[in-house]
């Protein structure tokens, strides 16, 4: 009979918190861990010293959001005086923020698709414009394209009243667009849309929201569902019967015929701005910091949304080209059911860490004097009311939950779309 | 057989040429300009958009006039020659102006000092960066040395201001360069391995040279990585852990406790200083290029690092790196140069009041280390997993396996990614402007801007700047470029 040898003693020794690898993880993890709540107390004490030294006690006090704000925005989306509170300051800024990094991105997601599809275009010459413009583009600071477009649209464009006839009947400057845009060197004076009818508005707490709008985007929604359902169940009749239905006028009509319907019904028309006295009304007055911020931010995003663009063409290899080819597919189904779906995949997550570069970037607003999140909130807010700490905090979360929840949008696309591995 | 028809030829007919249309430039319009309709559009399209923009810009550029000392005198220039009402380029502004653009309000006596600093980086980079290729090195040194030589000789003869100049030797600031450079090159030439050592020093040298004051200071700072060193060599006994915390711990100690007594000391017993020059004095690209260099050198350790602990399998060193990263990200640069300028004095004890510039470089450090994670991690995402299991199977631990196999592959992945972090915080050094800082872009202009004899000018400067930016950024892509092709190992 073999002796079994005593299995040896599982004995705890200090020495395996060293070098036993179960155990050094945990140790390094509680030392890093000791070493990282020391300093951040260090910090706060710091901090709560710092601050009782200067008077500003309590040291979180964020009661200075119900005072009065007692400044102007000139550009807002929401009823704002100089009576309002800094929170609705806030508010104010935060939204100007999101409208300038909506219009950003969508305009830069245009002019980047077309420029990098371009850049790989046969034709010699638009394809080294195409490059030009990118590498120009992208080798010379942000702030400098904003400040360049702001001084085109200052110094180069005529002021108001150089749109007014003179003695002669002959006006100094004319509108564009069939006379509907004025570009002056203070503001962009665009049409207004207007309803006939009008549903009036609701209001939600803090902001009034027209009925109308929401009526529109219920419809334009609802559009969208029924169109989907109208494709499935033309795929569900190719899958039984081998024949697809024809589905393009049903969608057209599905996709339009309720929205023209409503604006029809509504009485919806555009008012276009009219020289009155010495300035514009009757349109949208959009101050000319919006517009320079806007077009500096679409033009610097959309050099490298061009470059990922085209990276995501010239990674789908030309096999697969062949290969739908040779499937028979025609080009068009070539690029929609196989090239697309592979290019877009990646495309897309770089596409996004562009669109939260360019929410990112917006807060160089400050630049051109457009009031955002960091004009108010972080800028004379802060100034206002000497709650560096509070203030900066309370921004740094925002643009902080901004960012996650477009990086969380974008994990959940990866996710969706990742190549299925070991 | 005279009569016998032959249907197979025997002689071959003589080569023709390709048809006129598939040869020469008429094929390659056929093929680059015009290959369909849609092409030729796009080119007839493009080719008026060059047109029409060489037309809108050449009568502005052509009446450029490089002699004026101010606005009003440029335009009176540009209204005899080219006739009324005609606009053009005034790019005196420049000529005036430039030095301001390149130094801020650094002293004009000590211009040479900023010029050989900057000048002393490439020669501390080409270890580094060329390593393995001399001819490429020996040009670029060559290259720099005598745009060194020059610069210095123009800025000490030409840019001195008579009321900086009082006890300031010409010679004697043009002999010192000299003879830097001369040692350099004699290291370059006679042991090109040492010049590593230089590269080691030059982060002392560099600030020393800029910001100048007691040479103790710099030196008693890069004395705490040879304590580390030795530190490291002591603990020998003692195992690798121990020699981790030893390595880790005694610099920190001596930069804390040690340093400032220590330079102290020193500066009593051998005081040797020159001129100090405040950072209110810096400017221009001298303040740009030191934020962005300082930057890119702190960063990329600090971001391999982090990357590092992202990918960890301890839970909180990867939960503590990716809440950094990810609050770094997640946050405009502008708030993190507020916090540097309004609040990190209050996260320090009382009383401690450090250089603005140093806050901004740390910031803009902390910035790019985290973009540079993400790139790393992406870098160490792409290596197959075949890479770790086979440093696993040859038994390498943790810090063997990323030295030896993981990491290198992985840097190489991320170059390019890296490098466009760079030339990105590059560009963002603008941003200083807001933190009181005088960038080139925007607070050098809006002084030449608010001064009498400028007032109103507008393109001229801004034309300037971003060609300057693009030059260094455009470089810098290429560097990348030729260096994803040097490193490129696999033979396709």
């Amino acid at each position: 009979m073999a002796n079994v040898h005593d299995v040896p003693k599982d004995t705890f020794r200090l020495s395996m918190l060293l070098y036993d690898t179960r155990y050094r993880s945990l140790t390094i993890q509680v030392v890093i861990f000791m070493l990282f709540m020391a300093g951040i107390a260090w910090l706060i004490d710091n901090t709560v010293d710092n601050l009782r030294a200067l008077g500003k006690d309590p040291v979180f006090d964020y009661s200075f959001l119900g005072n009065r704000a007692g400044y102007d925005i000139s550009q807002r989306l929401i009823e704002y005086t100089n009576d309002s509170t800094h929170a609705r300051a806030m508010l104010v800024g935060l939204l100007n923020t999101l409208l300038v990094s909506v219009l950003g991105c969508i305009a830069a997601t245009i002019l980047g698709v077309f420029a990098g599809v371009l850049r790989l275009s046969k034709s010699w010459i638009v394809a080294r414009l195409m490059t030009v413009y990118v590498e120009v583009t992208r080798n010379v600071p942000l702030l400098l394209w904003i400040l360049l477009v702001y001084a085109v649209f200052t110094e180069a464009m005529p002021a108001p009243n150089a749109f007014r006839p003179n003695a002669e009947g002959v006006a100094g400057a004319s509108m564009i667009l069939g006379d509907s845009v004025a570009i002056t060197n203070r503001y962009t004076a665009i049409p207004n849309p207007m309803y006939v009818r009008d549903l009036g508005t609701i209001s939600l707490g803090i902001v009034h929201i027209s009925v109308n709008f929401l009526v529109l985007v219920a419809i334009i929604a609802g559009s969208i569902w029924a169109n989907r359902r109208i494709l499935a169940h033309a795929a569900a009749v190719q899958e039984a019967t081998g024949v697809r239905p024809t589905t393009w006028w049903k969608s057209l009509l599905t996709l339009f015929g309720p929205v023209v319907a409503f604006l029809w019904f509504m009485g919806f028309h555009l008012e276009y701005p009219e020289l009155k006295g010495f300035n514009f009304a009757g349109g949208i007055n959009v101050t000319n910091s919006l517009m320079a911020l806007w077009l500096a931010l679409t033009l610097y995003t959309a050099a490298f949304i061009a470059e990922i663009v085209r990276a995501g063409i010239q990674a789908i290899s030309k096999g697969q080209t062949e290969a739908a080819f040779a499937l028979g597919l025609r080009p068009g189904r070539t690029m929609s059911l196989v090239i697309l779906p592979q290019a877009l995949r990646v495309i897309i997550p770089p596409l996004i860490s562009q669109y939260l570069n360019l929410t990112k970037n917006s807060s160089l607003a400050i630049a051109v004097g457009y009031l955002d999140l960091r004009g108010t909130l972080g800028g004379i807010t802060l100034n206002q009311t000497g709650r560096e700490l509070e203030a900066i905090l309370l921004m740094a979360g925002i643009y902080l939950t901004i960012s996650l929840i477009i990086s969380g949008a974008m994990n959940v696309y990866n996710k969706s779309v990742k190549l299925k591995e070991r | 057989m005279n009569n016998q028809v032959s249907y197979v030829r025997t002689q071959m007919l003589a080569q023709q040429p390709p048809p006129g249309r598939e040869m020469g430039a008429v094929k390659w319009m056929r093929e680059n300009l015009f290959a369909g309709p849609i092409n030729s559009a796009l080119t007839i399209l493009g080719a008026a958009a060059v047109v029409w923009l060489i037309a809108s810009a050449w009568p502005w550029l052509a009446a450029s006039v490089w002699n004026a000392s101010t606005l009003s005198e440029c335009r009176e220039i540009i209204a005899a020659s080219w006739g009324e009402g005609h606009h053009g380029a005034c790019w005196a502004v420049i000529k005036d102006r430039w030095q301001q653009y390149a130094f801020g309000f650094y002293p004009s006596d000590l211009y040479w000092r900023a010029i050989l600093a900057l000048g002393l980086l490439f020669f501390a980079l080409t270890p580094v960066l060329f390593a393995a290729n001399r001819r490429v090195a020996n040009r670029v040194m060559g290259v720099v040395s005598l745009v060194v030589l020059a610069f210095v000789t123009v800025a000490e003869f030409r840019l001195i201001d008579p009321a900086d100049a009082a006890a300031h030797s010409i010679w004697a600031a043009i002999l010192t360069v000299t003879l830097v450079l001369a040692v350099l090159w004699a290291v370059h030439i006679f042991a090109p391995s040492k010049l590593i050592w230089f590269t080691a020093i030059y982060p002392g040298l560099g600030f020393w040279l800029l910001w100048g004051g007691s040479v103790w200071l710099p030196v008693v700072a890069l004395a705490g990585f040879v304590i580390g060193w030795l530190a490291f060599r002591a603990a020998q006994p003692f195992g690798g852990p121990a020699q981790l915390v030893a390595m880790l711990l005694v610099p920190v100690l001596w930069w804390i406790y040690g340093a400032g007594v220590a330079a102290d000391v020193l500066n009593r017993i051998i005081p040797f200083s020159i001129e100090a020059v405040g950072s209110d004095k810096f400017g221009g690209f001298v303040l740009a290029i030191t934020i962005g260099v300082a930057g890119i050198a702190l960063s990329l350790p600090f971001g391999i690092v982090l990357a590092l602990g992202r990918q960890s399998n301890m839970f909180l060193v990867k939960a503590l790196s990716v809440c950094f990263i990810e609050f770094i990200r997640g946050v405009p640069l502008i708030t993190l140069l507020f916090t540097a300028s309004l609040l990190l004095n209050y996260f320090l004890p009382p009383g401690t009041n450090f250089d603005i510039i140093l806050r901004v470089i740390i910031m803009v450090t902390l910035f790019a280390a985290a973009y540079i994670a993400e790139v790393i991690r992406g870098g160490l995402a792409a290596l197959p997993r075949g890479q770790y299991e086979a440093a696993d199977a040859l038994g390498l631990d943790y810090w063997k396996a990323q030295r030896l196999i993981i990491l290198p592959q992985a840097l190489k992945i991320s170059i390019p990614g890296i490098v466009s972090t760079f030339i990105g915080m590059f560009k963002d050094t603008t941003l200083v402007v807001f933190v009181g800082l005088l960038d080139p872009l925007k607070g050098i202009t809006d002084i030449v801007r608010a001064s009498t004899d400028w007032k109103g000018i507008y393109w001229e400067p801004y034309i300037f700047v971003a060609a300057i930016f693009f030059i260094f950024n455009f470089s810098m892509s290429r560097y990348a470029m030729y260096l994803e092709r040097k490193l490129k190992t696999d033979h396709r």
